[in-house]
C-alpha cells in the first residue's frame, strides 16, 4: 500500500469533478488521459446518459491492499453476462424443434402457455401490426419479447440465468439456445427449421431494437 | 406476422406498481373507521376484555387497567427488544412469484423506517447467504481484478448517510384511469423507505482495483436466483454509489441484500442490486432484462426512455389519510414525506381546497439530500368538505406535477416513476378518500 495514496484519499483528493479527473489519473501515475472513451460499442451512442467515460481512473497501485487477486477461473465461474454485442455467448447450438421440446420438458409451458401467449406469467409472444410501439398511448398493451425486447442476446442471458423460474440456471447451453430459438419462432422472428447459435442470436434483429432513448429528464421546471 | 393478441391487463403484471390498481383485498383487511389492521383490532379487543375481567386498580384517572404498573415490578431487561404488543405495524404484501412488501408509511413518524418495516421488491426471492463465504468480485476494465470478503469491505474507510430508496414502480396505482379511493399511503407509495446506510464508497473500491479511465459502465449482479443484473454509469461510481453492509446501525437485513448490496442514492431502487456478488467494469451497458423489458418508460413518440435512474421530486400526505376518519372539527396536523433523487427538498406546499390555494409547510430538520423530508402543516378543519394535497419542489426548481402533466408528457400507458400530486378528499362526515389530481 502506498502511504501517499492513503493520505491523498483522506484529504479528498479523489474529487468528483470531471475537471479534476486528471488529478485521479496523475494519482495513478499512469498518465491516463481524461476524456471520452473511444468505445466501439454502437449502442453507447444512443443509450449512454453519461456520454462516454468520466476519464477518471483508479490508482496505479493498491491503496489499502485489502482483498485477494481474483484468478481467471474464479472470474470465469461468475462472469455469466451476455453483452448486446454477443460477448459471453457460449459455444453450442440448438434447433427450434429442440426448443419446442425444451419448452415442455422444462415446463416453460406451465407458466407461459403452449405458445408463450397464454400466461399465467409473463407474456412471451406477440407482435404489434407494423411493429409499432404504442405502449405509452395504450395502457392495455402488454410487452412481449416480440414487441418490446431490443436484443435477442438479452433473451439468452435472462433465460439462462433466471429460468425456469423455480429451477433457475439448470439448463445446458444447448437447451438455452434451443428454447431461445423457440421463443423467437413463437414471435415469427425465426423459421421453424432454424438452427440457433451465437451468430444467430446476435444477428436476429428485434423489432424494438431502435426504440430505446436515453433519459432526458434533467431536473428544473420542465416535466418530461 | 403474429396478431396483436397482447391486450388485456398490464404488461408488467409482476411489477409491484401495477398491483395497486386493484388492491381491494389489501384495503378490505383494514377497518375503515379506525385504520387498525384486523390483527390489531383482535389484539386490542382481547386486551380490553382482559381488563374488564380482572378489573385492576385505577390510577386516579378513572381508567380501568388490567394491572396497576406502579404496584408491581416491571419486566427484566431483554437481549433483543421488541415492540409493544399494542403496536402492530405491518407491511402490505403483493405479488406471488417475485413480489413486494410495502412500508406502512401512515404508521411512521419522523423520517426513518424501522428495518423490519422496510419495503421489499425482489424478482426471485430472498437468498440465504453465509457471510463467511460471501465474496464480491470486481473485474473487467481494471488493472487488478479482486475478490473482497465481507471483512475486507468493512476494513475500508466507511461512508454512512441517511438516504431514501424507492422502487421506480412505486405509486403506479396513482396513474390508473380511476384510482381506487380506498388506497392508503402504504398501498400507493409504500415502496419507499429511509435508513441510515453504511458501507464503503464504490469509488474507494474502484481506486483499489485500478479502474480504467475509459470504462463507462459498471455491471452489477446479485447472488439471488435471478442473478439480477443492472448496468450503472461510471459517473455514479465516482459520485456517491456505495456497497452498503449496514442499515440503521445493524447488518443489512436479508430482505435488503444481506450481507452487502449496491446502493445508489436517489436512483430507482432496482438498480441498487442486492446481495451483490460481481461488478464488471465495461465500455457499454449489459442490456439486462431489467433495463430493457422492464424499468423502461415508453413515450408517446414511440420510443422508450432507458436508464431513467433518478427519482424526481415527490411528496405524499401520510396523515390524515384513508382509512382514518376525522372525529370532530378543529386542529388537524397534516403531515407527510417529501423526497427527491436530485438532492434537497426546497419547499413543500399544502392545499386543503384541492389546489385553489397553497400554503408553505414546515420542513422538519434535518433536511438532507436524497433523503425523505418530513413536512407538517397545521390545519383547522371547519367540518366541511376539503381536498388535501401536497406538492414538493426540489433544489433544481422542479415542482411535483399534476397527473395530467405527466400523462401529457408520457402518455396514459406510463407506469414507472409515478410522481404526480397525491391527494385526499375529506367528506363532511370526516371520512377520507384517496383522490390524486
Ligand atoms: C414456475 C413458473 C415458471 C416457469 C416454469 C418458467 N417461467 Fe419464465 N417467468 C416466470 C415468471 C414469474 C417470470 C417473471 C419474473 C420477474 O418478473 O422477475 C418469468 C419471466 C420470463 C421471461 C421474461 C419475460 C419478460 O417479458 O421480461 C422469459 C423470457 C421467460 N420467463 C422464459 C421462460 C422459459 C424459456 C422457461 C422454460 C425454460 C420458463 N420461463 C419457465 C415463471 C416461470
Amino acid at each position: 500500500m502506498s502511504r501517499a495514496n492513503v493520505v491523498s484519499r483522506l484529504l479528498g483528493v479523489a474529487a468528483l469533478l470531471p475537471a479534476l479527473a486528471a488529478c485521479g489519473a496523475g494519482d495513478s501515475g499512469g498518465g491516463v488521459e481524461a476524456g471520452n472513451a473511444s468505445s466501439g460499442a454502437v449502442m453507447v451512442e444512443t443509450t449512454d446518459p453519461v456520454d462516454g467515460a468520466t476519464g477518471r481512473a483508479g490508482a496505479a497501485q493498491p491503496v489499502y491492499g485489502f482483498g485477494t487477486p481474483a484468478t481467471e477461473s474464479q472470474i470465469a465461474a461468475w462472469d455469466i453476462d451476455i453483452g448486446p454485442d454477443g460477448a459471453g455467448l457460449p459455444p453450442g447450438q440448438g434447433t427450434v424443434a429442440e426448443g419446442l421440446e425444451v419448452w415442455e420438458r422444462h415446463r416453460c409451458i406451465l407458466c407461459h402457455g403452449p405458445t408463450g401467449r397464454e400466461g399465467p406469467n409473463d407474456i412471451i409472444t406477440g407482435r404489434i401490426p407494423g411493429d409499432e410501439f404504442p405502449f405509452a398511448n395504450d395502457r392495455s398493451l402488454r410487452s412481449t419479447v416480440g414487441n418490446y425486447w431490443p436484443y435477442a442476446t438479452t433473451l439468452f442471458d435472462y433465460t439462462r440465468r433466471a429460468m425456469p423460474f423455480d429451477l433457475p440456471g439448470t439448463m445446458t447451453d444447448e437447451e438455452v439456445y434451443a428454447v431461445v430459438g423457440a421463443m423467437l419462432y413463437f414471435n415469427d422472428l425465426l423459421p421453424a427449421d432454424a438452427v440457433v447459435d451465437s451468430a444467430m442470436v446476435v444477428d436476429t434483429r428485434m423489432p424494438a431494437r431502435d426504440r430505446f432513448v436515453p433519459d432526458n429528464r434533467t431536473g428544473g421546471p420542465t416535466i418530461r | 406476422m403474429v396478431s396483436a393478441n397482447v391486450r388485456d391487463g398490464a404488461r408488467d403484471g409482476a411489477e409491484a406498481g401495477h398491483e395497486t390498481d386493484g388492491n381491494g383485498g389489501d384495503v378490505n383487511d383494514r377497518d375503515e373507521s379506525s385504520g387498525l389492521t384486523r390483527r390489531a383490532l383482535i389484539a386490542g379487543a382481547a386486551a380490553a376484555a382482559g381488563g374488564a375481567i380482572t378489573a385492576g386498580a385505577t390510577r386516579g384517572l378513572g381508567l380501568q387497567e388490567a394491572q396497576d404498573p406502579t404496584k408491581v415490578p416491571g419486566a427484566r431487561p431483554v437481549v433483543v427488544g421488541s415492540r409493544s404488543p399494542h403496536e402492530t405495524p405491518e407491511k402490505l404484501l403483493s405479488g406471488s412469484m417475485g413480489g413486494s412488501s410495502r412500508t406502512p408509511l401512515q404508521d411512521l413518524h419522523g423520517i426513518m423506517t424501522p428495518a423490519d418495516l422496510h419495503f421489499e421488491r425482489h424478482h426471485h426471492g430472498i437468498p440465504q447467504i453465509d457471510p463467511a463465504t460471501y465474496r464480491l468480485l470486481i473485474h473487467g476494465m481494471v488493472d487488478r481484478p479482486m475478490l473482497f470478503t465481507l471483512d475486507d469491505l468493512k476494513r475500508f474507510p466507511q461512508v454512512s448517510k441517511l438516504l431514501f430508496i424507492e422502487c421506480s414502480g412505486n405509486g403506479g396505482g396513482a396513474y390508473a384511469p380511476s384510482p381506487n379511493p380506498r388506497n392508503t399511503p402504504q398501498s400507493i407509495d409504500g415502496l419507499l423507505s429511509t435508513s441510515e446506510w453504511s458501507g464503503v464508497a464504490i469509488s474507494t473500491l474502484f481506486e483499489e482495483v485500478g479502474a480504467h479511465a475509459d470504462a463507462t459502465w459498471f455491471l452489477a449482479e446479485g447472488s439471488d436466483a435471478a442473478v439480477m443484473g443492472r448496468s450503472i454509469p461510471m459517473e455514479k461510481a465516482w459520485d456517491d454509489a456505495m456497497i452498503a453492509y449496514a442499515q440503521n446501525g445493524e447488518a443489512i437485513r436479508p430482505e435488503q441484500g444481506y450481507p452487502a448490496r449496491v446502493f445508489l442514492p436517489g436512483w430507482e431502487g432496482n438498480a441498487s442490486v442486492k446481495w451483490v456478488r460481481r461488478i464488471e467494469l465495461s465500455d457499454r451497458p449489459g442490456m439486462f432484462r431489467d433495463e430493457t423489458s422492464k424499468y423502461t418508460d415508453p413515450l408517446p413518440d414511440g420510443t422508450a426512455r432507458q436508464f431513467s435512474f433518478v427519482m424526481d421530486a415527490k411528496s405524499i400526505i401520510t396523515n390524515p389519510t384513508y382509512p382514518r376518519r376525522l372525529s370532530e372539527p378543529g386542529f388537524v396536523e397534516i403531515s407527510g414525506y417529501a423526497w427527491t433523487g436530485r438532492g434537497l427538498i426546497e419547499r413543500v406546499e399544502v392545499s386543503t381546497d384541492g389546489g385553489d390555494s397553497w400554503h408553505d409547510a414546515v420542513l422538519q430538520e434535518p433536511v438532507l439530500p436524497k433523503c425523505t423530508t418530513r413536512f407538517r402543516y397545521g390545519w383547522e378543519w371547519d367540518g366541511g368538505p376539503a381536498h388535501l394535497l401536497s406538492r414538493a419542489t426540489d433544489e433544481t426548481g422542479y415542482t411535483q406535477p399534476v397527473r395530467q402533466q405527466v400523462l401529457d408528457a408520457r402518455g396514459p400507458g406510463t407506469r414507472y416513476h409515478s410522481n404526480a400530486i397525491r391527494g385526499w378528499r375529506v367528506g363532511r362526515d370526516g371520512s377520507i378518500e384517496f383522490a390524486p389530481v
